[in-house]
């Protein structure tokens, strides 16, 4: 329905560009030949042809070709034409005009199939990067599963206790390490699919931050991490979960990638967007405000490792993309989910080298704010 | 109190027997339904000490299985389900789940929830002294101390306390800690929880930033332990 729409209003335009034009050429034809003004109607066919099917510009050419002849060609008024040579040029026009439209048409259509092609490739290219980094990272912890139980069931009497714990704990390891990649993966999928739905509500950025760093403790211990928040830092309106996730990632991926031993600092201070409005919350809790307005909760993570090579630091946040030289493990998709959840707060995020050496990541998300710290005693 | 008997609603059958050999290598008796309608069969002609109800059943929703038994059974239920729903949990605890677990779960984690609810519901919560460790709250004279110390608190935040206290080890949901300490009108006053918790951390807690007491539950609530 919408298609033929637009179809009949591609018609209804090319008929009235080509009478317009034909009416101005019609008060200017006292003052120019009738032969440069088939040369002005087959522009506007050429024109109309640049944006439209193929059907409309043959209608705007046999229409513009009728009209010369009809109203500029002598004798004016008739179908009929005075001498051979117009004939031919009338004939001549009408081929002109058609081939135009037709020419033009077909340029469109290639450029189309080779944008498909392109797509399509690109499509081809995103699936294998998919389909190796998939394959690589689950297959490994599942071979070792696998490999680690049969061990344990046949050779049961010849591994030694020291063995048979060791082949527990790769099992172990290599578990915990699939089902990182599986929750990835649901981030992913969950980003992909648009079914992403944020869950606002009051966060204590303090509580948001520590709740992060506390949940990597145990893989944090050979790191120096230092957190800088301002006391009476204000409530944001945020989702909590997804928030610590992408905090988690940062952290991990810092923790990750940096030496023993490095400092990695995570501060957050706000700076002031929009002023919204200052509304009063009632009544029994002392006389209390709620001031709503939108401000910029900034988030820096800041460490003293050995930075990003400079022209990777664009392709960091691609899916699947990973450094050239970086140890085994990870799917290449902390950072992307990273990007995807900031983004899903209508938030940005940037990453730079620091002079001094080592990475800077910068989270900045507007969201509403509430000042609500110095509640009275209740 | 040993040997409490334990009701496995799943319908997957490696969980079932994963679960079946971690609770009977801890001196628990096993049941297991693999359905809705087996489990609530069972759950009805002997009554568990406690139910494990996965949420993803064929054949109908745990959500519904939880509703229903919540209409006469009242001993402990603890919810399992995958990938962190937050949605789900929050629901599940509104309609009287006593706590959740998240698989792929740890064993440990599993077995110290188990330990926690099936004490919560059979101590009988006359005592007027609760303690946590460091921590002492004296119900009858509100009189909470830290070690030795007494600590001051303003009306609300030992209302929280003394909620918190009186549910050892239960997840309480954002909206239950609201309705129970603010009132039904404060629900979607989430802004009053979030600093009267950070404020009651200050007061109670060795080190705020890491709390062991007041432990948060991302994106569901708080658990005190």
């Amino acid at each position: 329905m919408l298609r033929k729409g637009k179809k009949t209003k591609q018609f209804i335009i090319s008929i009235l560009l080509v009478c317009i034009v034909s009416a101005l050429c019609y008060l200017l034809s006292p003052y120019i030949g009738y032969r440069a003004i088939a040369l002005i109607l087959l522009v506007t066919v050429s024109f109309i042809a640049m944006f439209f099917d193929i059907w409309p510009v043959l209608l705007a050419a046999l229409l513009s070709a009728l009209i010369w002849n009809f109203f500029f060609i002598p004798p004016k008024f008739t179908l009929s034409i005075g001498n051979t040579e117009d004939v031919l040029m009338f004939f001549m026009y009408f081929v002109i005009a058609s081939l135009n439209g037709v020419l033009t048409y077909k340029v469109r259509q290639m450029k189309k199939e080779a944008r498909k092609r392109e797509e399509k490739e690109n499509a081809i290219k995103f699936y294998n990067t998919l389909f190796n980094s998939l394959s690589h990272e689950l297959q490994t912890p599942i071979s070792t599963i696998i490999g680690a139980t049969d061990i344990l069931k046949e050779n049961d009497n010849k591994l030694t206790e020291k063995n048979k714990n060791e082949l527990v704990d790769e099992i172990s390891v290599a578990s915990i390490r699939l089902n990182e990649q599986v929750e990835n993966l649901l981030s992913i999928s969950r980003l992909e699919s648009g079914y992403l739905k944020l869950k606002r509500d009051w966060c204590d950025v303090n509580e948001l931050i520590y709740s992060a760093v506390n949940k990597l403790q145990d893989k944090s211990g050979k790191h120096k991490i230092e957190i800088i928040i301002p006391d009476n830092f204000p409530l944001f309106d945020l989702d909590f979960g997804i928030m610590e996730q992408v905090l988690y990632n940062l952290l991990y991926n810092a923790i990750q990638y940096t030496p023993e031993n490095s400092v990695i600092s995570i501060e957050a201070i706000y700076t002031t967007t929009i002023e919204g409005h200052f509304d009063t919350v009632d009544d029994d809790m002392d006389k209390t405000y709620t001031d709503s307005i939108t401000n910029n909760l900034v988030i820096t993570f800041t460490d003293n490792g050995k930075g990003f090579p400079e022209n990777e630091i664009e392709k960091v946040f691609d899916k699947f993309y990973r450094l050239h030289n970086t140890k085994a493990g990870g799917t290449g998709l902390g950072l992307s989910i990273v990007k995807g959840f900031v983004e899903a707060h209508h938030g940005t995020i940037r990453l730079s080298n620091i002079p001094t050496g080592g990475a800077e990541f910068t989270i900045e998300i507007p969201a509403k704010t509430s000042y609500i710290n110095s509640l009275k005693n209740e | 109190m040993n040997k409490a008997l334990i009701l496995i609603i799943d319908d997957e059958p490696q969980i079932r027997k994963l679960l079946e050999i971690t609770l009977q290598s801890n001196d628990y008796r096993v049941e297991e339904a693999e359905t809705a309608k087996q489990g609530l069969t069972i759950a009805a002609s002997h009554p568990p000490d406690l139910i494990l109800l996965d949420i993803g059943l064929p054949d109908e929703s745990g959500h519904s299985v939880l509703k229903k038994l919540r209409e006469w059974y009242n001993n402990p239920i603890i919810i399992l389900s995958v990938q962190s729903s937050e949605e789900d949990i929050v629901k599940a605890l509104d309609n009287g789940a006593n706590d959740y677990l998240v698989k792929p779960f740890r064993a440990g984690e599993l077995l110290a929830r188990i330990r926690s609810v099936l004490k919560n519901a059979s101590s009988e919560k006359n005592d007027s002294v609760i303690t946590f460790e460091d921590l002492s709250i004296d119900l009858a004279n509100r009189i909470v101390k830290k070690n030795i110390e007494t600590i001051k608190l303003t009306a609300t935040e030992y209302s929280l306390l003394a909620l918190f206290a009186r549910n050892e080890g239960k997840v309480l949901t954002h909206q239950y800690l609201l309705r129970e300490v603010w009132g039904p009108s404060y629900l979607e006053q989430s802004q009053y929880l979030r600093v009267f918790i950070a404020q009651l951390r200050k007061k109670i807690e060795n080190d705020p930033n890491r709390p062991a007491h007041i432990i948060t539950e991302s994106g569901v609530g708080y658990r005190f332990v």
